[in-house]
């Protein structure tokens, strides 16, 4: 047990502010966080994917999508400790002489980058919609949480796959990579926005009938506005939660709209359009070019979600 | 009880009603149907002409009745790459989705209730741990993965299973069965548990909760103060007031089963309805995806409606007891 | 004297934790003989409940019995292999707990679980088991018992299912039944229906009852004989009349003052300062010194042992220094 929550008893809470509370938070993560040598592993490698995506053109062999670069007499080569390896491609080569580490590091980035974006718009709709529902309550509450509720009984990645196809048929089935990157992004927006919104919602129900409600309403500071300040630190930590959990689930997303031909196009590829590349020489036994994106794509998402479970598991003490 | 089978009859065709309207509203105003159905050397009168046989010039809100009315009478039109009717289309791949669906189902039952009841029982073992970390994997691997995975395993190295299609099929009448075959049964088995996987990850998380749960309950502490044996305890009270919860939350997931089988019919070129819908958004193929959407709808509410009326019958204190004896 | 039915001797009863291992009970004998009720009384945490779960062999890790003997009928059964205590559990000692809601597992009809039991102790066929709990019903008050049987719990009221419980408690005609607060959780019209029960049940079996309960009035009403228990000891044990008569240990004397009587005397109810220790903060000497009135230095450093003063049997060091004449 951390000393540092215990003094945080109610004369004081008031008085501190919240970044204090914060910081007892913070330290009861931190202890918590110290005592997983898993969590610490799975914090390591998830940090370790970031900055792998972020430094991708400097520690790569060759950028693998410019056609100058690539020369199809290095086609096919098998990773470098095998007996037909060639310096430097460790990983080694896919059909078109792409270096195979390479594509996987500037995959990782798409990838990256299309979760990280899916997860912060679809929090970005639920928290509003959550608040919008809990405040006003009634009839708006009753329709948000309706289409939440028929939504959640449908999988995300069936709903991801119709906007996915509307998009397509809206604007063309020619996308150009960027585009097809947006549409990806606002597919998993909507698809996760709902857990948000419930819990946010929640929190607002629980905050709205507390009597310092009020009595900001009697001495004429607008309700909303106090409400938003107790009601989003308040939801913090399950938001956190969420958004981790949410993050390896619009990784795997991503991929399988990829996988399944809807998602990033070859030119653009994320880690999910290199696995599907790689599916096809699968029998021909060239297995390293869908077997080391595979791998990354495996060990990017079991660490977030061991983040995640941690996260969980410390953010809320009632589970054991 | 007849009130509850109705009120919850009556959402469910809200929610039809609903996805009525997105499918409609995806056939009509997504892309512009006519051009999808002809060449770019079709005439302005031709067009037209078209226009009206399909009835796009009439109010929007006469489409959507139409639209409605052929729905429920499994009329979904005509797919843009095929040129036959959706219905046709889809019917013909039905059997393959169910087959496959419900084995992995029952794969995923089977297991998930063993595993999670090993690992509450159990719960310091190795095997319990073991099962853990698996149940992990489960979730974080994404099911292509696995199903490339076990492709390159048991078909490409050791050529014990295929690694597509259905194998030799059985026709029914016009329901088409690979249970019958040998070749048939052997195509279902990678499917089936890259299929089940997810699910049994999540029954099996599910029955151990729940066993836990029930295991710290006065009426287990009462039953072992009973000296019932720890096999009664264990499997005829624990797990039975287990299961309740289990088969609901199965049973919801069968539609996510089907609509999961996407994926899998994808990696496996399953010649279901999951494959026709993936080639059909890649080619924007309109009236299959709406067709698509509302099957899996129905699909969906219907089984949530069967489940609410059996989780009723199954658990006594949600009948309606008429007579009360005091 | 015949041999008691429970014997239990100088059990200790430790619950391992993060912060050491705490003793819930704590050197406690007590005997039953056939056909008597002993009510064990005392606050809640007094360590009640445990004793009677380590006779039935019920406490759960991190619980576990670290000293002394549980005698049935002369058998030693603290320290009997689980599958033997399985089937000493049900057949040789019926256990009621407090709460008849959550008793019964409720997707079971209350027949089904009354013949579950029935067959796993005795060599009954279905049928004869099934009219076996028949007669258990009627016997324990349940009008209309063969239609009743096949009657899930959620279909009978608080009391009737207090009832379908001591049915099942009695299924195997046990020798010992350990009930554990059977009426906190009854309306108190239902109460007294209970404990008669019970009572009667004991009288026409010869069954010997162990009554737990924090309930003084319940005691006094029911019972042969009563232990007084304070923060995992007995403080007193003796014949129910000369306990509540005529307490000795100051704690007793405490308890006893604090049932109200419908004498009329103006004698107010006496109250006793502050609560019982923690078991992690249990005092030095005797545990109950810092709320004794009669405390002296003695009571802070020693631990007073149980004394014989005439039927009764008393620990405390007030009666150590007076001279054995009561013996007699």
């Amino acid at each position: 047990m951390s000393e540092a929550v215990v003094p945080h008893t109610t004369e004081k809470r008031a008085a501190a502010a919240p970044g204090r509370f914060r910081r007892a938070l913070d330290s009861d993560l931190f202890y918590s966080f110290r005592r997983s040598k898993v969590t610490m592993i799975a914090a390591g490698v998830t940090l370790l994917f970031f900055l792998l995506a972020i430094f991708a053109s400097v520690l790569s062999a060759q950028n693998p999508f410019d056609p100058a670069q690539l020369q199809l007499m290095n086609s096919r080569i098998s990773p470098l400790w095998t007996a037909d390896g060639q310096s430097p491609f460790l990983l080694g080569t896919d059909e078109q002489g792409r270096d195979v580490l390479s594509a996987i590091l500037y995959g990782l980035r798409i990838s990256l980058l299309v979760g990280v974006l899916g997860v912060v718009l679809s929090g970005a709709i639920g928290i509003l919609l959550g608040l919008t529902a809990g405040y006003f309550g009634g009839a708006v509450d009753g329709l948000i949480m309706r289409i939440a509720d028929v939504q959640l009984s449908f999988p995300a990645i069936l709903i991801a796959l119709l906007i996915n196809g509307i998009a397509k048929s809206v604007f063309g089935n020619k996308l150009d990579e960027m585009s097809m990157l947006a549409v990806l992004v606002f597919a998993i927006g909507l698809s996760f926005w709902v857990q948000y919104a419930r819990t946010v919602r929640g929190s607002v129900l629980v905050e709205k009938n507390k009597d310092y409600v009020a009595a900001a309403q009697l001495i004429g500071l607008p309700a909303p506005v106090i409400m938003l300040r107790h009601v989003l630190p308040n939801t913090t930590g399950p938001i956190l939660v969420i958004a981790t959990i949410n993050l390896a689930l619009a990784i795997i997303t991503e991929a399988t709209l990829s996988f399944l031909g809807s998602g990033m196009p070859e030119t653009m590829p994320s880690l999910g359009t290199l696995i599907r590349i790689g599916n096809g020489y699968l029998f021909a036994g060239e297995w390293w070019i869908v077997a080391f994106p595979g791998l990354a794509l495996a060990a990017l998402i079991l660490s977030i979600n061991l983040l995640g479970d941690w996260l969980r598991d410390a953010l809320n003490p009632k589970l054991r | 009880m007849l009130a509850f089978t109705l009120r919850r009859a009556i959402q469910a065709i809200g929610v039809m009603i609903a996805v009525g309207i997105i499918a409609f509203s995806m056939f009509r105003f997504a892309g512009d149907p006519v051009n999808q159905m002809v060449g770019m050397d079709t005439s302005g009168a031709e067009r037209a002409a078209i226009r009206k046989s399909l009835g796009l010039d009439d109010p929007v809100i006469v489409q959507f009745g139409r639209y409605v009315g052929n729905a429920a009478q499994f009329k979904f039109g005509v797919s843009y790459q095929f040129r036959l009717p959706v219905t046709n289309l889809l019917m013909e791949r039905m059997p393959a989705t169910l087959e496959l669906a419900i084995c992995a189902t029952i794969f995923a039952m089977i297991s998930g209730i063993m595993m999670g009841v090993y690992s509450a029982l159990r719960r310091d073992s190795w095997l319990a741990h073991v099962f853990q970390a698996v149940s992990l994997i489960g979730i974080s691997l994404p099911t292509f993965l696995i199903g490339i995975l076990m492709i390159y395993l048991f078909s490409v190295t050791l050529g014990w299973l295929p690694s597509f299609g259905r194998g030799d099929v059985v026709h029914i009448g016009w329901w088409t069965t690979g249970l019958l075959t040998l070749s048939g049964l052997k195509a279902l088995i990678m499917p089936s548990i890259t299929l089940g996987l997810f699910q049994m990850t999540l029954i099996m998380r599910l029955v151990r909760a729940e066993m836990l749960e029930v295991m710290r309950t006065d009426y287990i502490r009462f039953a072992r103060a009973r000296g019932l044996t720890t096999r009664a305890i264990h499997f005829g009270h624990a797990l039975r007031n287990t299961l309740v919860p289990v088969i609901t939350v199965a049973g919801l997931q069968f539609g996510s089963v089907i609509a999961f089988a996407i994926i899998t019919e994808t990696v496996f070129q399953w010649p279901g309805m999951g494959l026709l819908f993936v080639q059909a958004v890649q080619n924007v193929d309109i009236p299959i995806m709406a067709a698509y959407l509302m099957m899996v709808s129905l699909i969906f509410v219907t089984i949530n409606l069967v489940v609410d009326i059996l989780y009723t019958i199954v658990d006594p204190r949600l009948r309606s007891t008429v007579s009360r004896a005091h | 004297m015949t041999e008691p039915v429970l014997s239990v001797r100088n059990l200790q009863v430790e619950f391992a934790s993060r912060r050491g291992t705490l003793r819930a009970i704590n050197d406690v004998s007590f005997d039953i003989a056939k056909g008597e009720v002993l009510g064990v009384v005392g606050e809640s945490g007094a360590g009640k409940s445990v004793t009677g779960l380590s006779v039935i062999g019920l406490i759960d890790p991190p619980g576990r019995i670290a000293g002394g003997e549980v005698r049935l009928a002369g058998l030693r059964i603290d320290n009997l292999p689980p599958e033997e205590m399985r089937r000493v559990r049900g057949k040789r000692i019926g256990m009621i707990f407090q709460d008849p809601l959550t008793s019964l597992n409720p997707l079971y009809k209350v027949g089904d679980q009354i013949v579950e039991t029935i067959r796993t102790h005795l060599n009954l066929s279905e049928a004869a088991a099934r009219r076996r709990a028949i007669d258990l019903l009627a016997e324990v008050g349940i009008p209309a018992p063969e239609k009743r049987i096949d009657g899930y719990p959620h279909e009978f009221s608080g009391g009737m299912r207090q009832r379908v419980v001591i049915a099942l408690a009695i299924c195997a005609e046990p020798e010992l039944i350990i009930a554990d607060e059977p009426t906190t959780a009854l309306d108190v019209s239902v109460q007294a229906q209970i404990i008669s029960l019970i009572k009667r049940l004991g009288r026409d079996h010869g069954t010997a009852v162990m009554l737990v309960t924090h309930d003084m009035g319940v005691i006094a009403e029911t019972s042969d004989r009563v232990a007084v228990m304070y923060a995992g000891r007995v403080a007193e044990i003796g014949p129910v009349q000369d306990v509540v008569k005529n307490p000795l240990h100051p704690y007793a004397k405490g308890l006893m003052g604090a049932i109200p009587t419908l004498a009329g005397d103006d004698k107010r109810l006496v109250q006793i300062p502050g609560s019982m220790p923690r078991l992690s903060a249990i005092p030095r000497g005797c545990s109950f010194n810092p709320r004794c009135a009669f405390a002296f230095d003695r009571c802070r450093v020693e631990r007073p042992e149980p004394l014989p003063r005439g039927a009764q049997s008393v620990a405390c060091h007030l009666y150590d220094t007076v001279p054995a004449e009561s013996a007699a």
